[in-house]
């Protein structure tokens, strides 16, 4: 049963139960949950039981889903859980140092998989502008403009998700850039900066500092649009640096449909 | 007026005496806040010399605010003893708490939540900016000097964003700006800010900054339907996010169909909301009902 399509479809025929974090499921709320679906008499005591066993899992294993799809009675009339799923909270990962044994590496994107190992907040996309910033939420939103903006130039799209966060240093720059620049589907880079705390000069020092670092690995063109704190400064530090590759655009609109444009020519 | 916040705000700061509470005590102090102690167990009795000024440190939150008259806390400790410094404050009776501390496990920040919730504290995150009522005061990590008082009431799941939103518009200026976080278990919502900022004299327009991830828009949407009588001019981020992937947020993440940037927008508009296309576009929306 596509538990998430019902929801939409009959929400009716879903009980919800809200529990208190401080009390949790105990056999009083597990009776309740029991009741409020509408289990029969006879079922009741197993499926309460089982029930509590998954709150019991939720909160050892600090999971932010355990759920059971189907859960079958067999025909002696015991309950058994077919299939599950299961989804740990990274948060919680220094009250579980045995979680880290359950991730299958191989299973992951190669190019995740370096990225994790060098601690950065990535995802693999699937299109031709390779995407750096910082902040979640300003990169996200600045996937939504690259494909708004990328609409005039043949439908470019955003390559990946990579936020490196608060302190843009040289390293977190060069190693963002050269994750990115082993995509061989990216075409062109935009790097999006709002400078809150982290001043313009750092984030400016940290691309041109990867650049050196990256030397004639750094092969495709990289537009990069500085905003806030010391932006100034920021841009004539980029300036002053003149690298061939990067071109310096003023507003965020700007700066993705450059990027799109540059990705579409070089396609 | 403002909402949370306002220049007679007392405020604490657990953590003060750790290398990211020292940095941003140092900025909130330069930033106008009244800064009144830092807690610290171990550290109980000390003065900590900022420019300018000194901050005494106390043993408790309950110590700190007897001697001060403190009705804000800000908490900069680590995600491991999070739970227990929210819960200190709150057993003090402490009436706001923001947390700024990233990495909180979920299950934690439900307890503290529902346990705050039961003694009447208001908790503003965890994982989030913070917010700033600009020349008044400012509790957490936004920058205090991209803009300026006016009339515009921004609420926001991301840092960044916000602080672009109050760049873009730093010549209208903000009543104030909250950052909610973008975790799955947050203190003060969207709606939370809705309400205030619709009973707030001193703010004319309110911009609400979402993403992609549970349903909190949706239910904004359906609040802003009933009970906000002010403009409303929103922007949701994640339209390019791939199912089941967590984009930087641990909230932010589309299950199947639900917690899409589409279905966010959709609520939105049908409940009367002018959603941004981008950034720009929204702070563009924002500038024509005030224009």
């Amino acid at each position: 049963m596509e538990i998430e399509q019902l929801a939409v479809e009959r929400p009716d025929a879903l009980a919800r139960v809200a529990v208190d974090p401080l009390v949790g499921i105990d056999a009083a709320k597990a009776a309740e949950i029991v009741a409020t679906a509408g289990f029969s008499a006879e079922l009741a005591g197993p499926v309460a039981d089982a029930i509590q066993k998954l709150w019991t899992v939720y909160l050892e294993e600090d999971a932010t889903l355990v759920e059971v799809n189907p859960l079958v009675r067999t025909e002696d009339g015991s309950i058994v859980a077919l299939d599950g799923k299961v989804t740990l909270d990274e948060n919680a990962g220094f009250r579980h140092p045995d979680h880290a044994d359950l991730e299958d590496a191989e299973a992951a994107d190669p190019l995740e998989a370096k990225a994790k190992a060098l601690n950065l907040n990535y995802v693999k996309l699937d299109g031709s502008v390779g995407i750096i910033g910082n902040g979640a939420g300003l990169v996200m939103s600045t996937l939504d403009v690259v494909a708004y903006a990328g609409e005039a130039f043949g439908g470019q799209k955003p390559a990946n998700f990579l936020d490196i966060g608060g302190g843009a240093s040289a390293a977190v720059m060069a190693n963002g850039l050269d994750v990115i620049l082993n995509d061989p589907q990216v075409k062109s880079v935009f790097v999006n900066v709002f400078g809150g705390i982290t001043s313009c000069i750092e984030v400016a020092n940290g691309i041109v500092g990867a650049l050196e670092t990256l030397g004639d690995e750094a092969s495709k063109p990289l537009v990069v649009r500085l905003d806030g704190n010391a932006v100034d400064e920021g841009r004539a530090i980029l300036a002053a640096a003149n690298h061939p590759l990067v071109t310096i655009v003023d507003t965020m609109d700007g700066a993705a449909a450059k990027a799109a444009e540059l990705a579409a020519a070089a396609a | 007026m403002a909402i949370f916040l306002t220049k007679d705000s007392k405020v604490i700061v657990q953590g003060m005496t750790g290398s990211e509470g020292m940095k941003h005590t140092t900025r909130m102090l330069a930033s106008g806040t009244a800064i009144v102690g830092g807690v610290n167990p171990r550290k109980a009795g000390e003065q900590v010399e900022f420019p300018g000024v000194t901050v005494p440190v106390f043993g408790s939150v309950a110590d700190a605010m007897a001697a001060t008259g403190a009705d804000v806390s800000v908490v900069f400790v680590p995600p491991a003893f999070t739970k227990a410094a929210v819960i200190e404050a709150v057993d003090a009776g402490m009436p706001l708490v923001v947390i700024i501390t990233e990495g909180v496990p979920v299950a934690d920040s439900a307890e503290f939540f529902s346990y705050a919730t039961s003694k009447g504290t208001r908790l503003i995150g965890p994982n989030c900016p913070g917010l700033i009522t600009p020349g008044q005061s400012n509790v957490g990590i936004i920058p205090a000097n991209i803009t300026v008082p006016g009339k515009i009431g921004l609420v926001s799941k991301s840092g960044t964003l916000t602080y672009q939103m109050m760049f873009e518009l730093r010549d209208l200026g903000f009543s104030t700006c909250v950052g909610i976080g973008g975790d799955p278990v947050i203190g003060t919502t969207h709606i939370d800010c809705l309400e205030a900022f619709e009973n707030d004299p001193d703010t004319a327009v309110i911009v609400m900054i979402g993403e992609i991830g549970g349903d909190a828009e949706e239910r904004a949407a359906a609040y802003i339907k009933e009970h906000v009588t002010k403009p409303v001019v929103g922007y949701v981020a994640g339209f390019e996010a791939p199912e089941g992937k967590t984009m930087g947020h641990a909230g932010a993440i589309v299950s199947g169909s639900l917690g899409t940037a589409q279905a966010k927008k959709e609520a939105l508009e049908a409940a009367g909301v002018r959603v941004g296309k981008t950034p720009s576009e929204t702070a563009r929306l924002t500038r024509e009902i005030l224009g």
